[in-house]
């Protein structure tokens, strides 16, 4: 088990806004009114996507029971990170202490069966409590099976998902990064006159695939991706992280302290960075130009986003029409909220409201420089306090994470899900015609017509049952 | 609105269209005790026979005039009296329907003639009600025949009110139902619960799902059909509150039955989808006088919600159809209203209900035409028979399986697909579909610089040079 001083200087992140001012992401969550994952949850979502590892959850059922093949990234080879895998531990285990055995055997089994370049083991809530080294438990299973075992300790009692992300973070620094040099470039991908350049991304999760709609991009730039971490990564990408360049850290702060600590040890600069919307995914592009400083990526860079912004605008333009205009409420969990408000923008579509419950101040700053003083910031994520909030400022659509789907569409309001269960790539110059296809295809869906209709027999005054009883639907909407 | 494009090919592949006689043999098989008996040939029965077959996987009665080489050249009114005498004699039937094909027809016959004669030689069997239908297979398709035949038998087999002295509304509680051959035996035990619901009794005509629902019955065998309505329940139309037709091939038959008795009718073109069902429940409390009970309301709530839920997948999704025309009609009002878009409208025949649909254009065509339309314009679901599933395979794309003939599925002759809870079952399916198979993915890149496995390298062959 993690000690309270370890989980006090992951708590303490410098890199992180949210250390020097107002604490409002990594509040303590409050008994009876707390929403969103513990850190087991955290930890897990951040590596799952190393798709060629065994990932094993370490305790009883309910941790990997409904959680596991549970997320919409994506692997363009191995699929062994879809293969839910978990010690699911008995009373007899946790009563005579035969936890760390079953462990050492469920590793032993998992390396049978798939021969997986490495094995990750997320410790969870009861054996942490009932005190299981996992430490020397993966240590000595690596040394008898002869596979890298990493330790995750991520109980859920020790904090919030975004400590997850930390801890996730933290054991890759710490027992995998650095242990491998990259491979050298291979045999036929030089290219005359270009200098290919190492980097990493951090928290990029390619979710639907979404990135394989930027990495296209990056390779034309002459960069190649030792990792993303981790979407769509393999274990030993991971291990030569410590060679990059230049770190990316996308769009969310959850995995900061890999890019810290990298700088601190290697000397890596980082900068930070989103793929959504065209502003965003070009800035993006500029900035691996700029950290890097080689002129003649600077200037094949340039001539890349000005081909691509041109094609990408003209393909949105039938779509801007019919967009223009339409009023968006947003509220965002894990992706920034300013950056797809610069996605929305770049669209015609204005954004009345945003939320900012996990923003920084800086995040804040740049929502109002986007938006102008006057924006709506929505701290309340109730349904009730969403719903009104539509109401109040008419909006058309609410864009929001998979939980407040239905919070929607009960509603009968127009949803787009950007959470990281969605389907659908929106990332890069590409992603946004995916963007535009699925706002359009629910903003001007024959359904909502439909669904607000009340029963044709009661506006015919007909006689009514008694049985019936009369409610009105949610007039949510002032068209 | 549609644009109707005709056949403008010689050679027809894969086809859609089945015959009118095999239709005006279904619209036969619904009443009790019944046959139909084809006009031609041997194999024009023998084909229906088997169609009917395979898609209910019951034995079906159908008999035949059999004409050969010299009736079909010297004439074969003989065949036509003699085959209604034999099956009468034999088989003690309560309805004889005489269905022409294009042999009979292309001979010249009058069967309307034939069973004057038949009637005048044979008075012993004036109990059995006989009808005459014209369906020849070189016009129309299996609709077609079969509102041909529902025509033929209200206006030979209803009585009309002057000379019966019926009066609509003495049976107070009665409603006609004349129902197109789009709905299924499944649809039909829908239809006739909903109109229970309201405390009414409805008259199926006819009456599929009492004939070919599928159960086991007493007899082991029967010459004719077990169940269906009753020939005796055709006296009692005329006194019945109201006639609900279900089908725009049926408004004839519909317009005729109203004149003859009085009763008035209701026109619905399907039954698909909130709107169509939201007329039928009005129309249904209106007849009833009685409020809409509350187990209806709930449906139609949850309905509202399969719609909310399952727009995400239906939503721009392009659809191709084949069916009949009342079916086309229909599904094209289910997937539009859901926001999906029709790239592709194939039609076994042409009736005006078409004209209305809300596209674009209309083909009456084959499956070939399906097939073509579908590659061009990027369908990414088909909906249709049985026959289309092999174009579904070659395309790539899954298929909703409806209509005539479904011989590679058990009980699809029994799926509900109208009511509030059929249309919602209905949108559970074909958003399944597209979950399941028709989902769009971005296509994996593989970076010729990736330090991935080598067992994973060879996958990489088209960027990776």
């Amino acid at each position: 088990m993690k000690s309270t001083k370890d989980i006090a200087e992951l708590l303490d992140e410098p890199a992180c806004e949210h250390n020097k001012k107002e604490k409002s992401g990594c509040a303590k969550p409050k008994p009876g009114s707390a929403a969103g994952g513990c850190a087991f949850d955290g930890a897990q979502i951040a590596l799952l996507p190393i798709a060629d590892v065994a990932h094993i959850v370490h305790g009883p059922i309910a941790c990997a029971g409904s959680s596991w093949d549970n997320r919409g990234t994506r692997s363009s080879g191995s699929q062994l990170y879809r293969i839910g895998m978990t010690t699911d531990l008995t009373e007899q285990d946790v009563v005579m202490g035969r936890s760390e055995k079953r462990l050492f055997h469920a590793i032993k089994q998992a390396v049978e069966t798939y021969n997986p370049p490495a094995v990750f083991i997320y410790n969870t809530c009861v054996p942490a409590l009932v005190g299981d080294d996992i430490n020397a438990t993966c240590k000595s299973a690596a040394e008898r099976w002869g596979v890298p075992v990493v330790p995750i300790d991520c109980a859920g009692f020790y904090g919030t998902k975004n400590l997850g992300n930390r801890i996730a973070g933290d054991a890759m620094v710490n027992h995998v990064i650095g242990t491998r040099d990259p491979d050298p470039l291979p045999l036929g991908t030089e290219r005359p006159g270009i200098k290919v350049h190492d980097v990493n991304l951090v928290g990029e999760y390619n979710i639907a695939g979404e990135f394989w709609h930027v990495l296209p991009l990056l390779d034309e730039m002459g960069l190649r991706v030792l990792c993303t971490l981790s979407g769509d990564a393999r274990f030993r990408e991971v291990q030569t992280m410590h060679k990059a360049e230049v770190n990316m850290m996308v769009c969310s702060k959850a995995m900061v302290n890999v890019a810290r600590k990298l700088q601190q040890s290697y000397g890596t600069p980082w900068f930070e960075g989103s793929f959504y919307g065209i502003t965003d995914t070009s800035l993006a592009l500029r900035d691996f130009a700029r950290v890097i400083n080689d002129a003649d990526l600077i200037e094949r860079t340039e001539a890349i986003i000005a081909r691509e912004e041109n094609r990408i605008r003209a393909a949105l333009a039938p779509w801007k029409e019919r967009l223009k205009g339409k009023r968006v409420l947003l509220f965002t969990g894990g992706v920034k909220s300013w950056s797809v408000i610069s996605a929305l923008q770049d669209l015609g579509m204005v954004v009345v409201a945003t939320g900012t419950k996990k923003s920084t101040e800086e995040d804040k700053a740049r929502i109002r420089e986007l938006m102008g003083e006057e924006t709506l910031m929505i701290e309340d994520g109730s349904p009730k306090a969403l719903l009104k909030v539509v109401a109040d400022y008419k909006a058309d659509i609410l864009i929001a994470g998979g939980r407040n789907m239905y919070t929607a569409l009960k509603a009968r309001i127009p949803f787009l899900d950007i959470n990281q269960e969605r389907e659908f790539g929106y990332e890069g110059y590409q992603g946004m015609l995916e963007l535009v296809r699925q706002l359009a295809l629910t903003l001007e869906s024959p359904v909502w017509e439909a669904v607000r209709a009340t029963p044709p027999w009661r506006s015919a005054g007909l006689k009514k049952s008694n049985t019936v009883v009369e409610q009105e639907p949610v007039a949510a909407r002032a068209a | 609105m549609a644009e109707i494009v005709k056949r403008n090919k010689a050679l027809s592949v894969n086809p859609l269209k089945a015959s009118q006689p095999t239709g005006g043999s279904l619209a036969c098989l619904g009443f009790d005790r019944a046959i139909p008996m084809l006009h031609g040939s041997q194999g024009c029965t023998a084909f229906a026979k088997v169609f009917f077959v395979r898609h209910f996987r019951e034995p079906i009665p159908l008999q035949t005039t059999a004409m050969d080489q010299a009736s079909s050249v010297l004439g074969a009114d003989e065949n036509v009296i003699e085959g209604i005498k034999a099956i009468a004699e034999k088989s003690n039937p309560a309805l004889i329907a005489v269905l022409t094909t294009g042999l009979a027809e292309t001979q010249g016959c009058d069967v309307h003639r034939n069973l004057r004669e038949f009637r005048e030689r044979y008075p012993e069997y004036a109990h059995v009600a006989v009808v005459a239908v014209n369906t020849p297979d070189f016009t129309g398709c299996v609709e077609t025949g079969y509102a041909a035949t529902i025509y033929e038998i209200v206006k030979a087999l209803v009585p009309d009110a002057a000379s019966a002295g019926t009066q609509p509304g003495i049976r107070q509680r009665q409603v006609n139902c004349l129902v197109s051959p789009m709905l299924t035996p499944g649809d039909l035990e829908a239809l006739r619960d909903l109109i229970e619901q309201f405390n009414l009794r409805p008259v199926l005509v006819p009456d599929l799902s009492d004939s070919l629902d599928g159960s086991l019955t007493d007899d082991d065998f029967s010459p004719v059909t077990i169940g269906g309505t009753p020939v005796s329940e055709l006296a009692t139309l005329g006194e019945a509150k109201a006639t609900l037709v279900i089908g725009a091939s049926l408004r004839k038959s519909g317009q005729l039955l109203q004149e003859k008795t009085g009763v008035p009718s209701h026109y619905f073109d399907h039954l698909y989808g909130l709107q169509a069902n939201d007329a039928l429940i009005m129309a249904l409390a209106d007849i009833s006088e009685m409020p809409v009970p509350q187990k209806i309301e709930r449906q139609r709530a949850q309905l509202q919600d399969a719609m909310l839920d399952t727009h995400f997948m239906l939503g721009q999704l392009r659809v191709a159809i084949a069916a009949d025309p009342d079916q086309l009609n229909a599904l094209i009002h289910l997937v539009q209203g859901m926001g999906a878009e029709v790239v592709a409208a194939i039609c076994a025949g042409n009736t005006p209900v078409l004209a209305s649909a809300p596209v674009d254009s209309i083909k009456i065509g084959d499956l070939e035409d399906l097939e073509v339309m579908a590659k061009e314009r990027k369908a990414q679901l088909l909906i249709g028979n049985s026959h289309a599933v092999a174009s579904a395979e070659r395309l790539g794309i899954p298929i909703l399986r409806i209509g005539f003939p479904l011989y590679d599925v058990i009980g699809g002759y029994q799926k509900t697909w109208i009511g509030y809870r059929g249309s919602r079952q209905s949108l559970f399916d074909l958003a399944n579909l597209v979950i399941n198979f028709a989902h769009e993915e971005i296509e994996p890149y593989y970076s010729p610089y990736a330090q991935k496995p080598e067992s994973e390298r060879q996958t990489c062959a088209p960027s990776c040079h």
